[in-house]
């Protein structure tokens, strides 16, 4: 049998790698500077990658928390950042020392591994960016510590600079030491606004109060000293182009209240940061004891792809957790030892007790958007990128840009469309654009998951987690240009499958030899 | 009694086949696996400007009217522009216009000053373009739907989530599509499931020969809107959205095995880098513009990258459309010409004599081996050597 070789598709084509690694280790909290200690301490070559400092141009797009334009301008010098980050890290300095190559100010952007739409690459490469360029390292195992993300839920106001998420918040004062607000109110009433009221309170920032639309508040809120606010909505955010202040509300319509702030900082909760698992195709579960859509893992932290573990709070997020960094720590040193095992390595037995079950945690979520996302407030924003509103969101309705006959879409809504199959978000992305912004869905993809599930009487796990696609981060078309590219691509680049009969009349017959009009721009070259 | 069509694959060839049948008063019933337009449909590059296909003129006649036959935006908007970095491109990229032009239609040269005045992003130094007053492009995803409510909105049905497990056959005709849903009886039959095709085909022993590969484009931020949005070159495709985001794709595909009915899941590669590289070639003052998405779809593409349209001798009743990885900018025109062979037997508008299955039938069995056009990987390729 003749075998051919179609030279304008991916076979043979090659993508250089500008190092290689047995590990790599995402993220440089707690658990992953223990994973890649552990692992390099086991014998295995490890690499550890982390975003921050992260470019001050992604900071301002709420990426990857939300930092709500209240950092001051430390942030754009990033040789300063990256002194101030080692600072505030001793742990890091260790995993220098452990043999691991660390490498802060660098984003993981992608991963490309094998899969059933994707064999050609002759093996795992993983895709990285500073903020001159980008390039791809091989590895064979990964470690995915990427943490927990801002869970932004809407309130009029919400669109303003000043809000900021609790990641954020965390962020701002205890790693870059870079946080410009001088009076915050916290929303929420559990362990991350706890988590929030003792970060101020450290750094001597001033805390007017906490608003919780629960009425459950965390035990240990009620004894900072700060105000607490239970079964309140903010009504309103003063300030003409920035927060200055809020009006809040009791839930039942009772007396209004004014606080004057210059930050409001998202704490109902935070979410697990799951984009890389989602990308490389590990299965994916959504569980309401920790805090949204998490990687199903096995007793020693293996995803269901082969060589990638999670730990921390990427994993699932806990009261516990938040509180304690032991628990990540562990869960890193676990999945270390999990991968040194896996790569034919001795490792000692783990002895650290698994997760103890939680309580759910979703109806915080549900309470807030009840309260402040219902029938009354049809404008309120709920993607800031697109301007979708909430009436557009639930009718469907294309964006503002267009114009659309209104009579036909009268009898449309997020519930004729149920009728016709399970909602799913990313069709309702691709209808309304909601979540198809510059933040890449990071301020409104759990609200709007929230908000379908709502609208039909459902769980939130009935709607299915929405795809994540590279690039994980926004990343310039400079930065994400491959420089490294072989003359192997460019001699056989087609603009469309190098097929010569199908750019020639097909009112024809195809000619014996047809000759190429189609894509191809370069000849000559050799693969 | 109705006609009643029954319509397989819910993408844009086939909803277009729906729709059309549906206004001409057939009975409809489309049949879709998962979400219409959800595969390769819904993301492409969204071009409207296909000089080769005999469907041209109908395709150039029917894009402006689609926002008021359908009665739900498309986005589409008139013109395209190409650009050639060096006169190599730009006598490439004038060899297709050449088609266009053949059949009546005007198209521009530019010189790099008056290409620089409609794409302000172009390089200094460029050797031109080319104006074409016809084509265009619309929002794939957005026509989908429009598509489908259209076709909800004229009565027809549409089947989601809903797998074809078999076709029933008596008397020489299709008499029943068999799904995993139930049975659906039919007086015809349009097989439109794109790279599915061949499989349900040979339910019935027809072998309708093709291939599905996997294809990927890059997204950027929303950019102003430039006077015609449909530009692009340097060997990618694509367009600025209406909405003013960059959406390019080009490069290597990847031949893939589909090994069920189930919808496959698409991702990038690092081809991406390279797509991004020849986009800041092309659009040099956009260096600093995020991509902020990716996306990939599977496509098949018959033996000679032209399509199957053909209503078959036996069973006389079955329609085989296979758009051979161009189906969307033609679909208002294939979507017609399929409803007139669904219906009538053949089709008045367009010479469709090229493009029938019979065409397949001295191919050889191991026609994809030979081509290259199988899963490829550095495992095989060591067995093969």
């Amino acid at each position: 049998m003749a075998v051919g070789f179609d030279r304008t598709s991916i076979a043979g084509k090659e993508f250089p790698l500008a190092g290689q690694s047995q590990l790599v280790v995402i993220g440089s909290g707690a658990a992953g500077v223990a994973a890649a200690i552990e692992a390099a301490r086991l014998g295995l070559s490890v690499t550890l990658v982390d975003e921050h400092p992260v470019a001050s141009g992604l900071i301002g797009l709420d990426v990857p928390y939300m930092m709500g334009e209240r950092m001051t301008a430390a942030v754009q010098n990033q040789a300063r950042m990256v002194e101030q980050i080692a600072a505030s890290r001793p742990d890091i300095a260790e995993a220098f020392e452990a043999g691991v190559d660390v490498q802060m100010g660098v984003s993981a952007w992608a991963a490309f591994v094998e899969g059933p739409t994707s064999r050609a690459l002759p093996g795992r490469m993983l895709a990285l960016a500073d903020e001159g360029r980008s390039w791809l390292i091989g590895f064979e195992k990964m470690i995915v510590a990427a943490g927990a993300r801002d869970l932004a839920l809407a309130f009029p106001g919400w669109d303003r600079p000043g809000v900021m998420g609790a990641q954020g918040f965390g962020a701002a004062v205890t790693l870059y030491e870079a946080f410009s607000g001088r009076r915050i109110i916290v929303l929420g009433g559990g362990a991350a606004a706890l988590q929030v009221v003792r970060q101020a309170q450290a750094a001597g920032i001033e805390v007017a109060a906490v608003i919780s639309a629960t009425s459950a508040i965390a035990a240990g809120l009620t004894s900072t000293g700060v105000e607490v606010l239970s079964g309140a909505i903010v009504k309103s955010v003063t300030g003409a182009m920035e927060v200055e202040g809020v009006v809040t509300a009791s839930l039942g319509g009772g007396a209004e209240r004014r606080f004057a702030c210059d930050t409001i900082v998202t704490a109902i909760d935070v979410t697990p940061t799951v984009e890389m698992f989602d990308l490389l195709g590990c299965t994916t579960v959504y569980d309401t004891a920790r805090g949204g859509y998490v990687p199903v893992l096995d007793a020693e932290q293996r995803c269901s792809l082969p060589g990638i573990y999670a730990a921390g709070d990427c994993a699932g997020v806990s009261d516990a957790g938040l509180a304690d960094p032991a628990l990540a720590k562990a869960e890193g040193i676990r999945a270390a030892r999990a991968a040194a095992r896996d790569a034919g390595l001795a490792a000692p037995e783990d002895s650290a007790p698994a997760r103890a079950a939680a309580p759910a945690r979703d109806a915080w979520r549900r309470e807030w958007l009840a309260a402040h996302a219902g029938p009354q407030a049809p404008e309120l924003i709920i993607c800031r990128c697109e301007e979708v509103t909430l009436h557009d969101l639930l009718g469907v309705r294309p964006p503002r840009y267009l114009s659309y006959d209104e009579k036909r879409f009268e009898k449309r809504d997020l519930r004729t469309l149920a009728q016709d199959g399970p909602v799913n978000q990313d069709q309702i992305k691709r209808l309304t654009r909601a979540g198809m912004g510059a933040c890449q869905g990071r301020r409104c993809r759990e609200q709007v998951q929230e908000l379908l599930a709502m609208q039909g009487n459902q769980p939130p796990a009935a709607i299915p987690l929405p795809s994540f696609r590279a690039p994980l981060r926004p990343l310039p078309l400079s930065v994400l240009n491959a420089h490294d590219e072989t003359p192997g691509m460019r001699a056989n680049w087609s603009g469309w499958f190098g097929i010569a009969a199908q750019w020639i009349p097909h009112w024809e017959k195809v000619p014996e030899n047809p000759e190429y009009y189609g894509g191809r721009i370069f000849s000559g070259g050799e693969e | 009694m109705t006609y009643r069509v029954v319509v397989v694959g819910g993408g844009a060839t086939g909803l277009s086949t729906a729709f059309w049948l549906r206004r001409e008063g057939a009975e409809v019933v489309l049949l879709e696996k998962g979400v219409v337009g959800w595969e390769a449909s819904g993301r492409n590059g969204g071009g409207a400007s296909h000089p080769y296909s005999p469907l041209f003129k109908e395709e150039q006649r029917l894009w402006p009217q689609m926002d008021d036959l359908l009665g739900y935006p498309t986005e589409f908007r008139p013109e395209r522009i190409r650009v050639g970095l060096d006169q190599a491109q730009l006598d490439q990229y004038a060899r297709v216009a050449n088609m266009a032009v053949d059949q009546g239609f005007q198209i521009d040269k530019l010189d790099a000053k008056q290409l620089k005045e409609m794409v302000p992003w172009t390089p200094d130094k460029v050797a031109g373009g080319l104006h074409w007053r016809c084509g265009g492009h619309a929002n794939p995803q957005r026509t989908m739907q429009a598509y489908a409510w259209a076709i909800q909105d004229l009565g027809g049905k549409i089947h989601q989530h809903t797998t074809v497990t078999g076709l029933k056959t008596a008397g020489g005709k299709i008499s029943a599509v068999l799904t995993d849903q139930g049975e659906f009886g039919c007086d015809a039959v349009v097989l439109a499931a794109g790279p599915h095709s061949g499989k349900i085909a040979a339910m019935i022993g027809i072998h309708v020969p093709m291939a599905a590969a996997r294809a990927e484009m890059i997204v950027t931020e929303p950019l102003p809107l430039i006077a015609v949005g449909g530009v692009d070159g340097n060997g990618l495709y694509g367009r600025q959205t209406l909405r003013g985001n960059l959406a390019f794709g080009g490069g290597p595909h990847e031949w893939i095995d589909l090994p069920d009915s189930k919808t496959p899941r698409a991702v990038n590669s690092p081809v991406m880098r390279s797509i991004g590289r020849r986009l800041v070639e092309m659009f040099p003052k956009l260096s600093h513009v995020r991509v902020i998405r990716s996306w990939a779809g599977v496509i098949e593409n018959t033996p000679d990258g032209r399509p199957i349209l053909d209503r078959l001798k036996s069973p006389d009743n079955l329609v085989v459309a296979s758009m051979s990885s161009i189906g969307f900018g033609l679909s208002p025109a294939s979507g017609r010409a399929l409803m007139q062979l669904a219906t009538k037997g053949r089709c008045d508008f367009a010479d469709l004599s090229q493009l029938t299955l019979a065409r397949f039938d001295d191919l050889e069995k191991d026609w994809q081996e030979e081509k290259g056009w199988t899963s490829w990987s550095p495992a095989l390729q060591e067995a093969a050597s």
